[in-house]
């Protein structure tokens, strides 16, 4: 395997005095999609706030293109081209749709994804630009969200739970999008509690289970039976 | 015709009030921070000014050109090295840590220019007036000083609203773990809304130090008028916080028609009138 | 099995010990002591009451109000008043005075209540501010330059200047002390279990059933009525009022939050340890003046960023000391075999 985009070794994460994730290694290689499945509790949110600096790390314990970028703190991550898509959307609710879109490409990094692209891929965000971003339905602000952490032009994004909360169809329709995220050569993490979805979008799957690695194959080598032994550790 | 009178005076000196209370707005809208050292900072400025006129030579008006560097700069060190520590769930820090710096401002004061009355004088303009109608007369530097504040809060409606820089400010007062995300440095962003904010402050000290007598002490008055103008003007809009100042200016007039002895009473009433009847202010913008 | 509420733990008795004895030993002071001694002394209680009453309300209640110079200056107007223009005799116009006070800062609160926050903070300082104006214009008792306690009313106090020095004296020391108890025991009881956990996380309290609001508002008012009568007995001793001195910002607000934060918020024993702390800055720094304030101001900031929860605060946590039995502990003890 060429090396890897994002190479998690050995990660251990803790709130406070309690420990949510022993010892966690994962890989992601470039415009590579990976899924990271697991039940409630089971790290994963834990995982991807970690890389994004948001939780502290020991430092070599993940490796950004070859550099070192544990521990530092979310906006230097986010300056090295990781882009999060935060549980529960994180929208700024005093922005406009527009201001979050543009606060998302604060950094000024150029790239694919521009204000006009964005809209392209979600048509229905353009539609209602101005407005405040709460006043989006559930679905739309996941867009907002997506398209926020895209205008950064980010090498990896790393997805948080995107279908929580949404209507499968809806969920369908984002996910229909995502070909082209990866087409623009972004790696992609997605954080998934539905797993057929994940599955779908992902080339490799990771399983979590109580802050430890539990799976990790191909997706299309799993099986079921597999899977489930590991999402629910029978 | 008299009340008329009274009444526009009130409006103009509510300009200043507003200027004096537009920087606290902006840094309790960023950062939920309430700067009790925000008065004091105020007739810094105005010292700084009576030293700027002093050394060079210049007039009050052109000492702008360095009051303003100068104050923003202290407002960016002041939250990077000292305020930004304090920022956090708890409420206590930020109060003691500013009312601590409220303390040794007004002392520093003291002891480098005693407590003499000092003014600055902007020659002609101090006395001219224009005539507006019979009997209706405004001086020139109230004008002007009420223009400049009106320009000042447009200007920093203009900021918060159609800036990148003010998007950071919003973003990252709704919520500053996500706007990390987004790349903002936090410490830079609330050191930033704070030089903003101390920007201001000088232009008021310096209107200040020209309209009448200061020394040392004048701090906390100044920052509870501020204070008042935001909290009758409603929290989070700039513009009720100039209505705020406006409504505060006159009802000092009123009271100090009725009885000099009532002005600054007389303020403080309107406030707790606000505040029994209105708490959430006359123009708050609501959040969700 | 039986379950129930033990207080203190076994360092606590030495401290109640200790406690007895200084007790003891200040009260004794006109015998070992001069004029000067026991006016410093009933400074010191006086700001040790001030002190613990503001820690009360602002540590514990999550209240921090700028502006209880209200109250002090309510107290000291309020005793002036009764006893120069009604002719009440000065002691028992100190209980008075308090009493006054209570009652007026049931309004207040409810305005300055409708404040959060740092925005609570300035509402009590406008108020005190309010407050003053008020007073100087009041022209029965001097307006705006005050007044002095005429000479019929100090005879009433004491016949002696001696037996008035001591009287004052006493009076201080037990007025002190009976705020210091009745901080413990509001602690002690159910109130001081909701204070407690108001302190710690106050929307979880609030979920689990402490009424935040009633909570407050008591504290809010006995603290105004304990500081009201601590102002009466202040300027009782000055035997002098004037609305700036009875209103000072400086005096009875900046140093009282400088105390308590230098000597640690949130614990009781912190404003005695502050109080003793600056009292001995006091002593040793006072002729430098405004650079005195200045250090004040500094050592506040710094040990707010270094050092929260003061030196009684980092003591306490580094050896577990505690002076007052306070800590609550459950025992669960078996039923007595029959």
């Amino acid at each position: 395997m060429p090396e890897a985009l994002l190479a998690v070794r050995n990660l251990e994460a803790f709130y406070g005095d309690f420990q949510a994730l022993f010892g966690v290694s994962i890989e992601v290689a470039r415009a590579e999609a990976v899924a990271v499945i697991g039940a409630n509790g089971a790290g994963k949110s834990t995982l991807l706030k970690s890389i994004a600096g948001l939780l502290r790390a020991r430092r070599d314990a993940i490796a950004f293109a070859g550099e070192p970028i544990g521990g530092m703190p979310a906006y230097a991550v986010a300056a090295r081209g990781i882009a999060l898509v935060p549980e529960g959307r994180g929208l700024f609710p005093s922005l406009s749709v527009e201001e979050n879109l543009l606060i998302g490409g604060q950094l000024g990094r150029l790239g694919a994804w521009t204000l006009r692209r964005v809209y392209e891929l979600f048509p229905v965000l353009g539609q209602r630009r101005k407005l405040p971003s709460t006043a989006l339905s559930g679905g739309q602000q996941q867009m907002a969200a997506l398209g926020r952490a895209l205008m950064a032009n980010p090498q990896l994004l790393l997805c948080d739970e995107i279908s929580l909360g949404l209507a499968p169809i809806v969920v369908r329709e984002i996910y229909a999008r995502l070909p082209g995220v990866r087409a623009e050569g972004t790696a992609i993490v997605l954080v998934e509690q539905d797993v057929v979805q994940a599955l779908a979008a992902a080339s490799r799957v990771y399983c979590l289970q109580e802050g430890r690695v539990a799976l990790s194959g191909a997706a299309k080598d799993l099986t079921r039976e597999a899977i489930a032994a590991a999402y629910f550790g029978v | 015709m008299e009340w008329i009178n009274v009444i526009l005076q009130g409006v103009l000196v509510g300009g200043l009030y507003a200027m004096f209370a537009a920087g606290l707005s902006l840094i309790f809208g960023v950062m939920r921070l309430v700067n009790i050292a925000h008065g004091d900072l105020i007739v810094l400025a105005a010292y700084v000014a009576l030293v700027a006129t002093q050394t060079f030579g210049i007039g009050p008006l052109t000492a702008l050109i360095i009051v303003v560097p100068v104050m923003a700069i202290i407002g960016y060190a002041l939250q990077w090295f000292v305020l930004n520590r304090t920022l956090g769930e708890d409420l206590l820090p930020p109060l003691l840590v500013t009312f601590g710096l409220s303390v040794i401002i007004q002392n520093g004061l003291l002891t480098a220019f005693t407590a003499d009355n000092v003014k600055l004088q902007a020659g002609g303009i101090e006395v001219a007036t224009i005539r507006l109608a019979e009997g209706l007369y405004v001086g020139v530097l109230p004008l002007l000083q009420f223009a400049v504040a009106v320009a000042v809060i447009a200007g920093l409606q203009f900021i918060f609203y159609r800036t990148a820089i003010g998007r950071a400010f919003r973003a990252t007062a709704d919520d500053p773990a996500v706007a990390q995300l987004m790349g903002l440095d936090n410490r830079r962003v609330f050191a930033l809304a704070m030089a903003a904010s101390l920007a201001v402050v000088a232009i008021a000290g310096v209107f200040l130090a020209v309209r009448a007598n200061f020394d040392p002490s004048q701090g906390p008055a100044r920052l509870i008028f501020g204070f008042e103008a935001v909290i009758i003007g409603g929290l989070g809009s700039l513009w009720g916080t100039l209505a705020g100042g406006l409504i505060l200016g006159v009802a000092q007039a009123v009271g100090a028609h009725l009885d000099p002895g009532w002005q600054i009473l007389a303020g403080h009433v309107a406030f707790l009138i606000v505040l029994a009847a209105r708490p959430q202010g006359l123009f708050a913008k609501v959040h969700t | 099995m039986t379950v129930r509420v033990a207080f203190g733990r076994r360092g606590n008795r030495l401290g109640v010990a200790l406690g007895a004895i200084a007790f003891a030993a200040l009260a004794a002071a006109p015998w070992w002591g001069g004029r000067d001694d026991l006016q410093l002394l009933s400074e010191i209680y006086a700001y040790v009451a001030l002190a613990s009453l503001w820690n009360l309300l602002a540590g514990y209640a999550g209240l921090v109000s700028v502006g209880q110079q209200a109250y002090v200056g309510l107290g000291a107007y309020s005793l002036f008043a009764l006893a120069i223009l009604f002719g009440i005799s000065p002691l028992w116009s100190i209980p008075l005075a308090g009493l006054i006070a209570a009652a007026l800062s049931i309004p207040v609160a409810l305005l300055v209540f409708r404040l959060r926050g740092h925005y609570f903070a300035i509402g009590t300082w406008i108020v005190a501010e309010v407050f003053r104006l008020t007073a100087s214009q009041i022209s029965a008792l001097g307006g705006g330059s005050g007044t002095s306690l005429p000479a019929a009313v100090v005879i009433a106090i004491a016949p002696t200047r001696a037996l008035r020095d001591f009287t004052m004296y006493w009076i201080a020391l037990l007025l002190a002390a009976a705020v210091l108890a009745l901080i413990v025991l509001l602690l002690r009881s159910r109130y001081g279990l909701a204070l407690k956990a108001m302190r710690d996380a106050e929307l979880a309290a609030a979920c689990s059933g402490v009424d935040v609001y009633r909570t407050k508002f008591l504290v809010y008012v006995l603290t105004a009525l304990a500081t009201a009568m601590l102002g009466a007995l202040i300027f009782l001793q000055k035997l002098r009022i004037s609305p700036d001195a009875a209103f000072s910002v400086n005096d009875w607000t900046a140093f009282v939050i400088f105390i308590t934060v230098i000597g640690g918020i949130g614990r009781i024993e912190g404003p005695i340890i502050g109080t003793l702390v600056f009292f001995a800055l006091r002593q040793t720094l006072a002729d430098l003046g405004t650079i005195y304030l200045m250090m004040l101001g500094l050592v506040a900031i710094v040990i707010m960023l270094m050092a929260p929860k003061g030196i009684w605060g980092m003591v306490a946590a580094r050896f577990g000391w505690q002076l007052f039995p306070l800590e609550r502990t459950v025992l669960f003890e078996e039923a007595k075999q029959r």
